[in-house]
């Protein structure tokens, strides 16, 4: 299995995405630019986190009509695995390909540090390795992280079992209901604002986002982590 | 419209160098000495700025002479753009800090900001990757509303540029004392990582090789800046706010990476590189040809600009962000082009290297400048400034020694506690991303920093410190308390002290007072450094930090980085389990003058300064460093600000863990601030081997337990305090005093 890291001007966490999933995880990925034309060869897509065109306008808005990103769409549809994690979950809303917006963080403040989450579904290709109700230690790093979507979305998201990832305890930005990650309607499109990639090895203070990653290795493929 | 400049003959009749900060000796001496005309106004606006204090060292130069900066492990001094540390294996770590404190206080957000971004250019300039940026930070007491608004906006402009460009803000310290309330530190501290071979000289050599523009446009932002920095702050004299630049992070990202990517990939091609930092493009073309013996040429209507009828004084001396200079070998410039734009980014040939050292300027076809650049670059007079000892000195000497009042000393501790300097600052750090690029294995919060080196089993502890009450009570024996505190926090964290870098914050060096505390001082961080070999390869002076006369604490910033040589020497302050022995290394005396009980009880800082010995602190350094090494150290915290107490407490925090310790001094000692002590923690089962290896040096105080209390019991006294309810007060102490 081959992924893409998408690389935006601006981006920053495209190491951390490459390290966690070929380093750590073993599987083939190579980064590709914003302006690239085509996903040709690759099997999944990451994009990753940072401030893609400085945030300048709105999180994730100017990148969403980045080249490389009708590819991104054209994946999402065919059903194959797309993860966005922190900016990349902001372009994702921004793209549509996930419901919803990602606002200021009610502190006004940017936030980082190691945040426990809850695992409040543990049936998607990307979190089958928890227990369902895992409470994981993942970092979060990001100033606009407050999820908000409208009550009827929020129905939806409930109905179809969307919602992936709660703030355990602290609702640290003040997102509707605690929501820290969401799947789209077919399960194939993930988005999070915390950073399972950082997660990746004791020795930096959690490998609780080892689960998440092998969680789409055997769901979306056939390669093992090593 | 252009405006119309001034005639040669009028600068000189109206005395308008003076403006610029010139004084008329200096200008006689451009004038007479030097060129034997009178300079024009763009050649007077050139020496204006390369002989201000901040880039020419006119004031400083006799006391940076002093430092150490020699060592085996030194592959690159001061002079460049950050001095480089050898750390094995073909590697090397390069790190260097710098004040933004004129800016910072006018324009907060925008004057950390761009601290930040400058010292990150500095880093990168000399083809290492930035891994770690540190901020030292100094504020007046929290009880204004400018104050408050001032740390608000300095910490969220460090946040904005840190976070924005991907390097994680890792450590650094915050104080407070009324001295900075006018007068606001920020330094800020940028460690790198290289490979030997790509290390990089701002040097523009070879006849006829380009000088090329890269980055950012530029506009009339910050013209002067280096001037305003070089000036006290006065009262109703609002004007100032011109000087400052303005960041933008976004833009630095992209010149980064594709700065790094010439410099590794196209190393053939490339001459030399320079950071666009205080002075802009006259310092970063200047020193480059100066440093290379060489002459330059530049064609300023090539300069990219952002704003219209720039005139060359305004281009040559603008400070605008985010900008690199960099010489390529002629007839390659187009590589250089075709690189940046797959980057976005704007690179122009804007001149040529010539042989003759001459400094010349082109602007609308006609030559606006013509000067020897070493003149520019080299040849500021350098003053050895008159030095006398302040009154204080001498008072403080003779005066009786300050004798604490601890009743209730469970209460002394937890008021000590929310004491803003001793205060958690988790409230500030938690705005910084202390992960991004995923090496970052000690965060905010324990002594030092700890960044591991991928790729090996080496890591790097990083710390910024310099308490200056001390300095402000004796500036020599307070240098060397600064560089033996940097050290011991990087001991703590399981490394052996390489080197340090420091950012000289002091008053006005034309006041004998002031130039004696900044001459003093250097005398004892040299000693401290030549013991504790860490030579000084990198640093920045910032003087006139006065406000309406009067000056801050001398405060040199020791910015210190260690290698640790295997990651299983990690170390933090935290105590980890209950049932770890807990001990304190060296001794603990009645050492009350110019500690933190002392300013709250007191409301000052007074008095002879507890005596140092840096045999004493080198003997205690190695012994917790060997422990460590033999795998015997559970936590360890350097003992501070507050003492033992405070140590002992901060130690339990994090786990929340109890503790009951017995201590054979009188009660107040849990307060006093005495030296070169650490408080560790031992597992039982290594009870034997430790105490063999201190033998006296180390004193067994007590137990980790899981009650939840803290408990030290001394000579006539005992705390006895909920060790949760402890750390509530400490973490909740600054959020509630910025409300």
């Amino acid at each position: 299995m081959k992924f893409a890291v998408i690389v935006f001007p601006g981006s920053n966490c495209d190491l951390d995405m490459y390290w966690a999933m070929k380093e750590i995880m073993g599987a083939d990925c190579e980064y590709v630019r914003y302006d690239a034309d085509s996903l040709v060869g690759f099997d999944g897509v990451l994009l990753p986190g940072g401030f893609s065109y400085g945030d300048y306008l709105r999180c994730g808005a100017i990148a969403r009509f980045a080249n490389i990103m009708s590819e991104v769409i054209r994946f999402a549809e065919e059903g194959k695995p797309v993860f966005g994690t922190c900016n990349g979950f902001q372009i994702l809303t921004e793209a549509g390909l996930l419901p919803g917006a990602l606002r200021r963080n009610d502190s006004l403040k940017f936030i980082s540090k190691i945040t426990p989450l809850n695992v409040v579904n543990n049936q998607t290709k990307f979190t089958s390795e928890y227990e369902m109700n895992e409470v994981i230690q993942i970092p979060v790093a990001h100033g606009e992280g407050n999820y908000y979507c409208d009550e009827e979305t929020l129905a939806e998201l409930k109905a179809n079992n969307q919602i992936v990832f709660t703030y355990e305890g602290e609702n640290i930005n003040g997102s509707v209901e605690s929501i820290a990650g969401i799947t789209n309607k077919s399960g194939n499109v993930l988005g999070m604002m915390p950073h399972p990639e950082r997660a990746m090895e004791e020795l930096l203070g959690s490998d609780d986002g080892k689960k998440f990653f092998a969680s789409i290795l055997t769901n979306f493929g056939k390669v093992t982590a090593n | 419209m252009m405006k119309l400049e001034p005639t040669a003959q009028e600068i000189k009749d109206q005395r308008i160098y003076a403006g610029w900060g010139l004084t008329d000796e200096e200008y006689c001496l451009i004038s007479d000495d030097i060129l034997g005309r009178l300079p024009n106004y763009t050649e007077t606006g050139l020496f204006s700025v390369m002989w201000s204090e901040h880039c020419s060292y006119k004031n400083s130069k006799p006391v940076l002479r002093k430092f150490p900066s020699d060592g085996p492990q030194v592959l690159q001094g001061p002079g460049e753009g950050a001095g480089i540390v050898d750390i094995g294996d073909g590697q090397a770590v390069v790190f260097k800090a710098e004040s933004h404190n004129h800016p910072s206080a006018v324009e907060p957000y925008e004057g950390a900001a761009t601290g930040v971004g400058g010292i990150i250019r500095d880093i990168f300039s000399m083809g290492a990757r930035p891994i770690a940026i540190l901020d030292s930070l100094r504020f007046g007491e929290l009880d204004t509303p400018r104050t408050k608004y001032l740390l608000e906006e300095i910490v969220a402009g460090i946040s904005g540029y840190g976070n924005c460009i991907g390097i994680p803000t890792v450590g650094g310290e915050v104080a407070f004392d009324p001295c900075y309330e006018g007068n606001p530190l920020v330094n800020a501290m940028c460690v790198g990582l290289m490979d030997h071979k790509d290390i990089q000289k701002g040097q523009a050599k070879g006849v006829g090789n380009s000088i090329m523009y890269v980055g950012a446009k530029t506009g009339r932002d910050g013209i002067h800046g280096a001037t305003f920095a070089s000036e006290e702050f006065v009262e109703g004299v609002e004007q100032q706010r011109s000087a400052v630049q303005v960041g933008d992070p976004f833009m630095e990202k992209l010149l980064l990476e594709a700065c790094l990517e010439l410099i590794l990939d196209h190393s053939d091609i490339l001459v030399g590189i320079q950071d666009m930092g205080a002075a802009g493009l006259v310092s970063s073309s200047s020193e480059m040809a100066s440093k290379a013996g060489s002459g330059l040429k530049l064609y300023l209507d090539d300069v990219p600009q952002r704003e219209t009828n720039m005139t060359p004084y305004e281009m040559m001396l603008s400070e605008s962000q985010e900008r690199m200079l960099i010489c390529v070998e002629q007839g390659h410039e187009s590589e250089v082009v075709e690189l940046f734009k797959r980057y976005e980014l704007d690179a122009v040939t804007i001149g040529e290297v010539t042989d003759d050292g001459m400094y010349r300027l082109y602007h609308h076809g006609e030559e606006v400048a013509n000067l020897p650049v070493d003149a520019l670059a080299e040849d500021a007079p350098v003053y050895e400034n008159e030095k006398k000892e302040p009154a204080r000195i001498q008072e403080f000497i003779n005066m009786a020694n300050f004798e604490p009042d601890v009743e209730d000393a469970s209460e002394t501790l937890l008021e000590l506690l929310q004491q803003p300097t001793i205060a958690s600052k988790k409230m500030i750090y938690e705005t910084y991303d202390s992960q991004v690029r995923t090496n970052t294995v000690v965060r905010p919060g324990s002594d030092a920093a700890v960044m591991r080196v991928r790729g090996t089993n080496k890591a790097l502890a990083m710390t910024t410190d310099c308490n200056a009450r001390y300095l402000y009570l004796n500036p020599e024996v307070g240098g060397q308390i600064a560089v033996a505190e940097a050290a011991r926090n990087i001991i703590a964290s399981g490394g052996q002290p390489l080197a340090i870098t420091d950012c000289l914050n002091y008053g006005s060096p034309e006041k004998p007072e002031g130039f004696w505390e900044l001459w003093t001082s250097a005398d004892g961080i040299s000693e401290a450094c030549r013991t504790l070999n860490t030579p000084v390869i990198s640093g920045n002076v910032s003087m006139y930090n006065e406000t309406n006369g009067k000056a801050i604490y001398p405060t040199p910033m020791i910015g210190m980085v260690g290698l640790i040589e295997d990651l299983s020497h990690i170390t933090t302050q935290e105590f980890k389990e209950a049932g770890n022995l807990i001990y304190v290394i060296g001794e603990t005396k009645s050492d009350f003058n110019g500690t933190e009980i002392q300013k709250m009880q007191k409301g000052l800082i007074e008095g002879k300064l507890m005596d140092f010995d840096l045999a004493v602190e080198k003997a205690n350094q190695e012994l917790v460093l060997s422990a460590i090494k033999a795998g015997l150290v559970a936590s360890a915290h350097d003992c501070a600000e507050g003492g033992l107490a405070v140590a002992i407490a901060e130690s339990a925090f994090n786990n929340q863990l109890g503790v009951e310790a017995n201590l054979e001094m009188p009660i107040e000692n849990l307060f006093a601030e005495t030296q070169s002590r650490f408080v560790i923690s031992v597992q039982p089962e290594n009870q034997t081997a430790f105490e063999i290896l201190a033998g006296e040096k180390a004193g067994k105080i007590g137990i980790t337990t899981e009650t939840g209390e803290l408990k030290m019991t001394a000579v006539g006294g005992e705390i006895k305090v909920d060790a949760k309810k402890a750390k509530e007060l400490w973490e909740e102490a600054i959020p509630c005093l910025m409300k």
